[in-house]
Order: C-alpha cells, then structure tokens, then sequence
C-alpha cells in the first residue's frame, strides 16, 4: 500500500514537472514536446498500425536473436566451465570482448550477411552471448557438485545429463544473466534497427526524427521502455519466482 | 576390560580372547568359515588391491587408499569405518564408479567397473535430491533415465514412496521436508532404479538421534525386504554395529583395512542393545589408535591437509 503511494508520488511528481516545463515553454515545443503531445502520437501511431506492426517486427526478430544467443551461449559456457583449456585460453576473451558494444559489428555484419534482418540478427546475437555464455559458465561453476554425482550415479549422461541435471541445476545461478542478456539483446536491436530501414522500433524512432516530430520520438522511446520492462516483470520475475518456489530459498540472483 | 571378557564371549559371537588380536580376524580378506565357499562363489562387490593417490595442493602426491581388498557377498550388509580422512568415502566413489582408482580393480559380479551403473547407486549425505524436481518426480528420475515406460513407473514411484512412508509427498518439492524425510526419499529413489547394490555414504550422520533411530529400523526393514547388497559409511561405530553383517575398520591415511569384525547378533537389533554396545566397543577399541592418529596429524599441521581432487572430475 505504502510501495503504490509512494509510485504514485513519484510519477506525479515527474509528470506534473513535465507538464510545467511544457506549459511554462522554457523551451519550443518541437524541441521538448508536452505529454498531451506524445499522448496524441501513441493514439495515431496505434490506429495507423504503425506501432502495432514495428513492435511485432522487433519482437520477431529479438526473440530469433536471443533465442539463439541462449542455445549458442550455453554450449558455449559449458564448454568453458568444463574444460581447463578453453578456460584459460577463451574465458579472458570472452571477458574482454564484453566491453565492445555490439554495434561495432555492424560494419562487419552488413558485409557478411548484407543489408538484411540477418546483419541485424548478427548484432542482436553478438550484443547478448558474451552476457549468456559467462552466466552459464558462472552457473556451471557455481552448481553444487553432488547434483552432477547424482545424477551420472542415476544413469544420466551425455545430453540427457546436461538436459536433466545440469541446465535445471544451473538455471537459479544463470537467470540473472539470462536476463541481462535480453536487456543486451533488446538494445542492441534497437540500435541496429535505427541504423537501417527495417520497419522495426528503431526505425520508427528514426522515422519521427527525420520528420522532426519529437513527440513521435518521445512515444516510441516509452514504447521500448515499456516493452522492456513488461519482459523483465513478467518473464525474469516469474522465471525467478517459479524457481524460487522450487528450491524453497531466494537462489543467487 | 578382562573383568568384561567373560560375559562378553557369550553374548557376543565374535570370540573375544585375550590374545593381542582379540579373536578379531586381520587381514586384508576376511578367513574363517566362509572362505572355501567364496572360492566358487562369486562376489557382488570385489575390490583387489585398490589404490588411490591424490596431488596436494603442495604438488605432492598423497596415497589416501592403499591397497584395498575387500568381497562383498550378495545380500550381505557391510559397514565401513574409520576416523575422519580414512577415504572410506572415497572407496564408495570409486565402486559407485563416479572416480576412478590409480590401481587395482573392482569386479561387480566379476564384472569390471567401468564408470556409473544403475546397479550401484549411492546416497549421499547431503541427500543430492534435485531441488527443480518434486519428490515424486525425484524417484522417477533414474527409470526415466534408463528408459522405463511411464506406466510401470508410476507404479513404482507409488510402491517405493510407499515402502519409505512418504506417499502423500509426492508432489511436494524438496525443500519442503524434513531431514529425515529427505534422506528416505533418496533411500527411496535409489531402490527405484533397482540397483543390486546401495552405497551409503554417511547417510544418517547429519541427523537427530530419534530420526536416525527410525531410519535405522527403516532400512533394516528394506533391506530385509529388498534382500539389496548395502555397503554403508560411517564414523559411528554403534551405527555400523547395530546394521551390519561385518563391520570393516580402515587405517587413518593410507586407509587399509585394518581389521574386520564379523558381527552376527540377532536382528531386528536396536542401538541400546546391550550386545550392540559391546561389540561396538571392540571396534571402538582399534578405531581409537586411528581416530588419535588423525588427530595428531590435525594438531601437527595445524589444519588438515588440503587436497585438490585429482582423481575427481
């Protein structure tokens, strides 16, 4: 009760400034659009179906990217953690090549996969597998050993051991990387799709720009916040919460 | 102690005599009546001079096992102890097949062990249940590994959760149970993957005395039932005594096998017993020479050694 008082201060508070500040025009409004402003390019961006169609184009393709930057991110990191070479050799770089934001691909991508959703595809993928392939190898590390005793014990081997034991065993250790790989996959996206017309969010955002419609700009800035943050709530806290049912204690976040 | 002697004969079968041996038969395998019988006889669990050495994290190699010769009859239930670092639980590892000795070989029905069986499976201590999974699901998990159709394994789970008492547990998670009742669902999801020989690794150790009791009039019961081959680890000596067939003692680092100890008292037994505690105390005697070897080894150093698992994954 106290938490809901408290946001609704808080947003109150932001949204009564905003309004001032639009309403004293400290500056123009097409430089700092009002909220009734933004409010309006939300409506017409939904009944055009403009907003409808760019959020499921993104969708479509973070979900491609992530997706595969979980499966590719795991092998990955169990590889790592498993084996003392690739450890040494592999861990480091994989370290160092976190703090090249994804976009630097881009370049590389458009020569390899040309202008198409696969170049932006590529940077999704590079921009969330460091971020998923160190959580599982933190993960793998971090498991209890006996889970892996008990279960080879049990005649579990090969992918069924991986698939059975060490994946579920691992996922409490994992899932806060997990979700900061989407969080990695979700910028990245939108990065790439401003950078080429694609029909996605980024592109949108661009849209509104080059018609120098910054209510527009502003819409779909809170639209990406918004989906942003519905995935994390929903998806991650449910994920957490479902474990935490499970394994009875608030596991490693 | 010679006041205690005479008494002591009688009650408890193992001939207790005055002589330095103590009537305990020594040696690396057990003699006496059995022997020429064994001859034919296969048996379940045979481990032939196994070793076991370790690297230190000083670089140096440490022999924790040396020599190990041991026969397990079928349907026999064996303890095994020894003070803390006998590597009496690393025994259990390699005959589980999850590590591998430096020499020697074990022969399960006069079959090498080659890695993990589901004829032998362990309980650990700390129970290793799966937390993701429910209790049900826990005990499915080694015949769904093995390829049992669904229907039979239903029918299991229920028969096994039933045998440990906990039915109505079934879809409850781990975390949900008490210690004692964990520990009889990892009895329980052993059993259902119908192995031929339990490894217990100190299974009880972590629990209350009036839980262990009852788990231990638990197990006696399965075993009785089950007619399973147990080779079971601890450091308790009154445990072993009130469970096992034979009780093995191991030397304090390198663990050999220092004496073993017949004990063929009546079953059902229970841990007051006062036959239960005296020949418990014929071990404690030689485990006492051990247990102040290790200690010693602790003082002197001032830590125990720490070893990094070299033969370990």
């Amino acid at each position: 009760m106290k938490r809901a008082l408290r946001y609704i201060i808080f947003y109150s508070a932001l949204f009564g400034l905003w309004t001032l500040l639009a309403k004293l025009r400290v500056w123009p409004p097409y430089l700092f659009p009002s909220p009734w402003g933004v409010a309006e390019s939300l409506y017409a961006g939904f009944q055009d179906h403009t907003y409808w169609i760019a959020i499921r184009v993104s969708m479509q393709r973070v979900l491609i990217g992530y997706g595969i930057s979980v499966i590719l991110g795991m092998i990955l990191g169990l590889g790592v953690a498993s084996n003392k070479f690739l450890e040494e050799t592999m861990g480091g770089l994989l370290v160092s090549l976190q703090s090249l934001p994804s976009i630097c691909w881009w370049p590389l991508a458009l020569l390899w996969f040309g202008l198409n959703q696969n170049a932006i595809l590529f940077v999704v993928v590079m921009g969330s597998l460091l971020s998923v392939t160190l959580a599982m190898e933190d993960g793998r590390k971090q498991m209890p050993k006996i889970f892996g005793q008990a279960g080879r014990n049990l005649g579990a081997k090969g992918f069924k051991l991986f698939w059975y034991v060490l994946l579920p065993a691992s996922l409490p250790f994992i899932v806060s990387g997990l979700k900061q790989g989407w969080a990695f996959a979700w910028r990245s996206l939108i990065t790439a799709e401003m950078l080429y017309l694609s029909l996605g969010l980024g592109q949108v955002l661009m849209m509104g720009r080059d018609l120098n419609d910054m209510s527009a700009v502003i819409a779909v800035m809170l639209l990406i916040i918004a989906i942003g943050y519905v995935v994390d709530g929903v998806v991650f806290k449910g994920m957490e919460r479902h474990l935490q049912n499970k394994w009875g204690l608030a596991p490693a976040a | 102690m010679s006041a205690n002697a005479q008494p002591v004969s009688r009650r408890f079968p193992v001939p207790i005599d005055p002589s330095p041996t103590r009537g305990v038969k020594r040696g690396p395998v057990s003699v006496g009546r059995g022997e020429q019988e064994r001859a034919h006889v296969v048996p379940k669990v045979g481990l032939s001079d196994i070793c076991l050495s370790y690297r230190t994290q000083g670089g140096e190699r440490l022999l924790a096992l040396d020599h190990i010769n041991l026969e397990v009859r079928t349907g026999e239930f064996l303890c095994i102890v020894g003070p803390s670092g006998c590597g009496k639980s690393t025994l259990l590892h390699l005959i589980a097949g999850l590590h591998s000795q430096s020499s020697g070989q074990i022969l399960v029905d006069g079959k090498p062990v080659q890695g993990p069986g589901t004829d032998r499976i362990m309980i650990f201590q700390d129970h290793g249940l799966f937390p993701w999974l429910t209790v049900g699901e826990n005990v499915e998990f080694g015949m769904k590994m093995k390829g049992v159709p669904k229907a039979e394994r239903r029918a299991k789970v229920e028969h096994y959760l039933r045998l440990v008492h906990l039915a109505k547990f079934e879809k409850s998670y781990i975390h949900q149970l008490s210690g004692g009742m964990r520990q009889r669902v990892a009895i329980a999801r052993a059993l259902a993957t119908e192995p031929d020989v339990l490894l217990m690794d100190e299974p009880f150790a972590a629990l209350d005395a009036q839980t262990r009791d009852l788990l231990h009039d638990e197990l006696e019961h399965i075993w009785r039932e089950t007619g399973r081959t147990i080779i079971f680890v601890t450091h308790n000596v009154r445990e072993a005594v009130r469970l096992g067939d034979r009780v093995v003692l191991l030397t304090f680092r390198p663990g050999r096998v220092k004496s073993e100890f017949p004990v063929e008292l009546e079953r059902p037994r229970s841990l007051e017993d006062p036959e239960v505690a005296l020949a418990a105390r014929a071990v404690l005697d030689e485990l006492r020479e051990e247990t102040n070897r290790s200690l010693e080894a602790e003082y002197r150093t001032g830590l125990k050694p720490k070893i990094t698992s070299g033969a370990s994954e």
